[in-house]
């Protein structure tokens, strides 16, 4: 389990972290998902005890990282933004070092060699890590983490510089250590925050601005203002009329489906229900709405929205404001 | 501890620097010794000794240049700094493995001493006292080294900046001699490296200067834990 209690870290006057707090439970998979330079690397950082923090506490399995470091890095398997390799070492060598380096009492031979395994480096393991392509660079960090079979893994970006197959064996790795282990992964990719997670926290500018399963994000912030509609009718009259419903913001034809009906994207002012009215209006003409949903926020929207906060919805009603306005003018 | 001992003492012989030092080691000192004591047919090996002080002001960076400013080049450090192992462990270790090259290289001199006692009676306790005395001075030039190596990513830096440091260690005692307040004088005076190092060449074996080597490559470890402690805090 690790926990996080009002974490900062301050260079100079700038606050990298500014005042972060979360907790990640066992058996649990911990998204940090940020833009680059949100804090993500540094919170990890003070969390190993590369970095000591400022101020705040972070407790890893009940050991406090500034006053027990010893104990608290002995549950810490950490795999940093670099992996951090010695390029004259062999694979073996490596992880061998690492193995006391940490103290292992596992069986070595047995331990290693499962590790490998695991993470498919078994291929390289008597080779230079100087000569070895990124990507197993990467998992040979990923091993390296691994060793000592740690109870809490934290990983940066685990999957920078591998190809999508790689991708998909490492995620699908990570979900399954994630079983038995506390995880904390930062990524800025999000989908594979939503495909590898459990909860997402998400860190702007040193600061948490959303923190909740990656369903409840996307629920919470998804609304029925947004819709995608297959509507039977001819298309630049449906759109006029479909323009005049209250609170419909805009109207897009996206593409034609079948004969003669078109898939429209209609959005309206946040927390209006125009799904009614469209119905009416539309039965009024004798239109036929083929189908209709509303279009989830993908967690790329939640994460402009989060990160560029009130200036979303602003932008929007401002969009709304100026239609209003336009509309107004076309009816008189 | 163990462990980081173990690594560095290999990838001194793994990256050629550990067979560069010796070379460079054995060659000084096996020159010097032709010149102090086969040249004068003497059983006398003072002239090395004292000589290879200076090839030490030379050599020593070249053995610490990488200790740990490498380590912070290549991201490393953030596998040793994250490990379940203290900061004073991974110094001792990176000490102990540059302790364990340059010892090798300090037994050579043992191997001239056993030539000489073939032609001629060898003082073996003044060879011991010697042998004892450049080890002691060899830890607190490690020690030196270590610290600017610690202060730097660069290698180079680390190198001349050990060069620097040690010279002005050496230095010390003369520039002392030009400083006229008595106090200020007598304060460098004695901490001159080489005035507490030539003692033991001439068979002097002053328990002081012992403690001197000692307190002084103590002093320069703790300063190395400290500088990486701070780095966590800045």
């Amino acid at each position: 389990m690790i926990e996080v209690k009002n974490l900062v870290k301050t260079y100079g006057d700038k606050h990298a972290v500014a005042g972060i707090s979360f907790k990640a439970n066992d058996g649990e998979i911990l998204g940090f998902l940020g833009p680059n330079g949100a804090g993500k690397s540094t919170t990890m950082n003070i969390l190993t005890g590369y970095l000591s923090s400022t101020s705040g506490e972070a407790y890893i399995n009940g050991h406090d990282i500034l006053e027990d470091p010893i104990a608290a890095k002995k549950e810490i398997g950490y795999l940093p933004e670099f992996p951090p390799l010695y390029m004259d070492m062999t694979v073996k060598e490596y992880l061998c070092f690492v193995y006391e380096l940490r103290g292992c009492k596992l069986p070595r031979n047995t331990h290693l060699k499962e590790i490998c395994d695991l993470v498919k480096i078994d291929n390289v393991y008597e080779r230079r890590i100087a000569n070895l392509s990124k990507g197993y660079k990467q998992r040979v960090g990923l091993a390296q983490a691994l060793v000592g079979n740690p109870n809490v893994l934290i990983l940066d970006e685990p999957t920078v510089g591998l190809d999508p197959k790689q991708i998909i064996e490492i995620r699908t790795l990570i979900k399954k250590l994630g079983k038995n282990h506390t995880v904390i992964l930062s990524s800025h990719i999000l989908s594979e925050v939503q495909a590898v997670c459990d909860r997402i926290v998400v860190i702007n500018q040193g600061k948490i601005v959303a923190d909740d399963t990656a369903d409840n994000l996307s629920r919470e912030l998804t609304a029925d203002h947004k819709l995608i509609a297959r509507i039977d009718g001819p298309k630049d009259e449906v759109i006029k009329l479909v323009q005049t419903i209250p609170g419909v913001v805009s109207v897009v034809a996206d593409m034609q489906r079948e004969r003669g009906v078109w898939e429209y994207n209609i959005e309206a002012v946040e927390g209006t229900d125009i799904r009614r009215e469209l119905n009416r209006r539309l039965m009024s003409r004798n239109w036929y709405i083929m189908g209709l949903r509303s279009s989830e926020l993908s967690l790329e929207d939640i994460f402009l929205k989060l990160t560029m906060g009130e200036s979303v919805t602003e932008f929007l009603s401002d969009k709304a404001d100026d239609l209003e306005e336009h509309y107004g003018e076309a009816e008189q | 501890m163990n462990a980081i001992l173990k690594r560095e003492t290999r990838a001194y012989f793994d990256s050629l620097i550990g067979y560069i030092f010796l070379t460079a080691f054995f060659a000084a000192s096996g020159i010097l010794f032709g010149l102090s004591s086969l040249q004068f047919g003497s059983t006398d090996m003072s002239g090395m000794y004292g000589g290879l002080f200076f090839i030490l002001l030379v050599l020593i960076p070249i053995l610490t240049m990488r200790t740990l400013s490498e380590e912070k080049r290549q991201k490393t450090d953030q596998l040793l700094l994250t490990a379940p192992v203290s900061l004073s462990g991974l110094v001792m270790g990176k000490f102990f493995a540059a302790m364990i090259i340059y010892s090798i290289g300090v037994c050579m001199t043992l191997v001239y001493a056993v030539v000489v006692s073939f032609f001629g009676s060898v003082s073996w306790l003044t060879v011991l006292g010697n042998v004892v005395g450049l080890e002691l001075l060899g830890a607190s030039f490690i020690a030196v080294g270590m610290l600017v190596s610690s202060l730097t990513e660069n290698q180079v830096i680390a190198a001349i900046g050990g060069f620097a440091a040690m010279l002005a260690l050496y230095l010390i005692g003369s520039i002392s001699a030009l400083i006229p307040v008595r106090f200020i004088a007598d304060i460098l005076g004695g901490l001159s490296f080489s005035a507490r190092y030539n003692p033991f060449t001439y068979g002097v074996f002053d328990f002081s200067n012992v403690l001197f080597f000692v307190s002084a490559a103590g002093i320069f470890l703790f300063l190395t834990v400290r500088v990486l402690e701070r780095r966590r805090w800045s």
